[in-house]
């Protein structure tokens, strides 16, 4: 495969979240707003390139029966490098993202692409793939969150355009739900007319 | 008369998965049918008890004294991998009826966010141990109902004409949700 | 290059090294934000403290002070030497997603000034009401709360609860109660 496809194909084609399915807890909990959304993709893409790298330059030094935990360990450090960032320099969206910060450990996306992945490919296109995958990550995210966001509180990135409050079943727990089930259909639709 | 209230806060009002979307992953992965949904339920609600008692006297005996708290999310998670490992070997040698029922469902707790996800919350609402257990086995109970629920949802979905682009994961949420919805009416029980 | 063998040494050497290494570079990381997360939360506190009280120009050491299930941290403060009320970082563990931190000012006579949330993860759209960019904090406002019974209606006080979001409203009194029983007894 070619680097600029390894690149892409997370982005729409692969898209993590709305065809993979993968790691559906932050997508729903971190979205009522699009900038939730953004600090969310963005701190999981960080996570996930890193991640990925270093797995792919340490996969011959791995033993097999270790391989598990051996990654855990990598993935929850750069979680736990990334918490502490967050904490120090966007203190705000820190305690927005509340536990789902510590959760991108266990989500299936960085694991998933660890072993999928970085495990079989070479440092630079585990690399592309991170950030192809991260990147399809934080605009599905920032996708949802601002469907909610608009319908649920009238505002896009907290600029307002209506005034008092929208339609607020969205950006409630309900709404998540329900947003990103009718998200993944138009998705499915569109990609049933391609083929 | 608290820990009665912390059990159905935690079963119906702040329900894990429909609430707090902690272990959708699960959620909606085997949730197709009932026998599959009671046994990983079950599996949830011991390991995310036993998870969160060990992880919190970890974190008060070990890690706040020794001011390591930095390590939590990584101390955490190696724990609960463990535990995981260590159940299945016990319950193989132990109870290989139970290890029969529970045995598959038990690989996948480690990846289960919600097990993390209490063992976390507990602390940072500074809770002491017996809330913070019962809390646990709350939440435990909590995603075993909402599992159990929607198995049934499920089960008559797969008999109705949904539309071509909705099949699958997309109606699967969008049931969720109204079941969501739904346990929004409990929020005036407390 | 080819792929290390499953040994027993060759698993713990990798498991060691990988561990060691993250928990060296986690430490450093941990020891290069220390100064920007205390500072951060620093400023976070004093903006609450000002927002709280009334000018003043210097503030005591603060005082910590247990209650059940965590702790109160009593700032007092004076303007040209006169006491002119005090900030108090309070909580309730009772909100709807858990923990909530206020910081309440009082006047000298118990009378509330001002009312600002540190923390909270409440629902966006219905619990967040209780940030002060929201009216419903703001009824506090000069209230005393020997006159006023600071509880919500459905608990028979004087408080009218936020639309769907009970929970929060009676964390967030329970949070003020505990606040003012204590700078009572202070004084």
């Amino acid at each position: 495969m070619s680097n600029i496809a390894t690149l892409t194909r997370g982005i729409i084609k692969e898209n993590p979240v709305f065809v993979l399915l993968l790691g559906p807890c932050p997508v729903l909990g971190v979205t009522s707003s699009a900038m939730n959304g953004l600090g969310m993709g963005v701190a999981t893409m960080f996570v996930l390139t890193l991640s990925n790298v270093l797995i792919s330059i340490l996969k011959t030094q791995i033993p097999d029966n270790v391989r598990v935990p051996a990654f855990i360990v990598i993935i929850a450090s750069f979680t736990t490098v990334v918490q502490f960032l967050m904490e120090a320099y966007t203190p705000e969206l820190f305690t927005q993202l509340g536990v789902f910060i510590p959760l991108i450990v266990v989500n299936c996306i960085v694991l998933g692409r660890a072993e999928g992945f970085a495990m079989k490919n070479g440092v630079f296109k585990s690399f592309l793939d991170g950030i192809g995958m991260g990147l399809g990550f934080t605009l599905a995210l920032t996708l949802l969150g601002g469907v909610r966001e608009i319908l649920g509180a009238g505002s896009i990135f907290d600029w307002k355009f209506i005034s008092g409050d929208g339609i607020l079943i969205f950006i409630l727990a309900p709404g998540a739900f329900i947003a990103l089930g009718f998200l993944i259909a138009i998705i499915n639709q569109i990609q049933r007319k391609k083929t | 008369m608290e820990y009665i209230l912390i059990i159905i806060a935690a079963v119906f009002i702040n329900n894990v998965i429909l609430a707090q979307f902690l272990g959708v992953c699960p959620f909606l992965g085997v949730s197709n049918k009932m026998s599959t949904a009671i046994g990983m339920g079950l599996a949830v609600l011991f390991v995310i008890t036993l998870a969160t008692i060990i992880t919190f006297l970890v974190q008060t005996y070990i890690l706040d004294p020794s001011g390591l708290g930095y390590l939590q999310t990584i101390a955490f998670i190696l724990l609960i991998a463990t535990l995981v490992q260590m159940i299945e070997i016990i319950l193989k040698k132990a109870s290989p009826p139970l290890y029969q029922s529970l045995g598959i469902f038990l690989p996948l707790m480690s990846t289960n966010c919600a097990i993390l996800g209490v063992a976390i919350l507990v602390i940072q609402n500074n809770l002491n141990l017996l809330q913070a257990t019962t809390t646990a086995a709350g939440t435990g109970l909590g995603f075993l109902l909402a599992m159990v629920i929607f198995a049934g949802l499920r089960e008559q979905m797969e008999l109705q004409g949904v539309p071509k682009a909705m099949k699958g994961a997309p109606i699967a949420m969008i049931t969720t949700g109204i079941l969501a919805l739904a346990f929004m009416g409990f929020s005036g029980l407390v | 290059m080819k792929k290390k063998p499953s040994t027993l040494k060759n698993m713990l050497l990798a498991l060691t090294l990988i561990a060691g290494a993250a928990a060296l570079s986690v430490g450093l990381v941990v020891a290069v934000t220390e100064e920007p997360i205390a500072l951060a939360r620093q400023a976070r506190l004093e903006a609450a403290i000002r927002t709280v009280l009334p000018e003043f120009d210097h503030l005591d050491e603060p005082k910590i002070q247990e209650v059940d299930g965590g702790e109160l941290v009593f700032y007092r403060a004076y303007y040209n030497d006169e006491y002119v009320g005090t900030a108090i970082a309070t909580f309730s563990t009772r909100g709807f997603k858990g923990l909530i931190q206020l910081m309440v000012g009082l006047l000298p006579d118990g009378t509330i000034h001002n009312i600002d949330v540190i923390r909270h993860r409440e629902t966006p759209g219905l619990g967040d009401r209780i940030e002060l960019r929201f009216p419903w904090p703001r009824q506090f406002q000069g209230v005393h709360p020997d006159n006023v019974n600071l509880r919500v209606r459905q608990d028979g006080g004087d408080i009218d609860a936020i639309t769907a979001a009970t929970i929060t409203a009676r964390a967030y009194l329970e949070a003020v109660r505990l606040a003012f029983d204590n700078f009572t007894i202070e004084n």
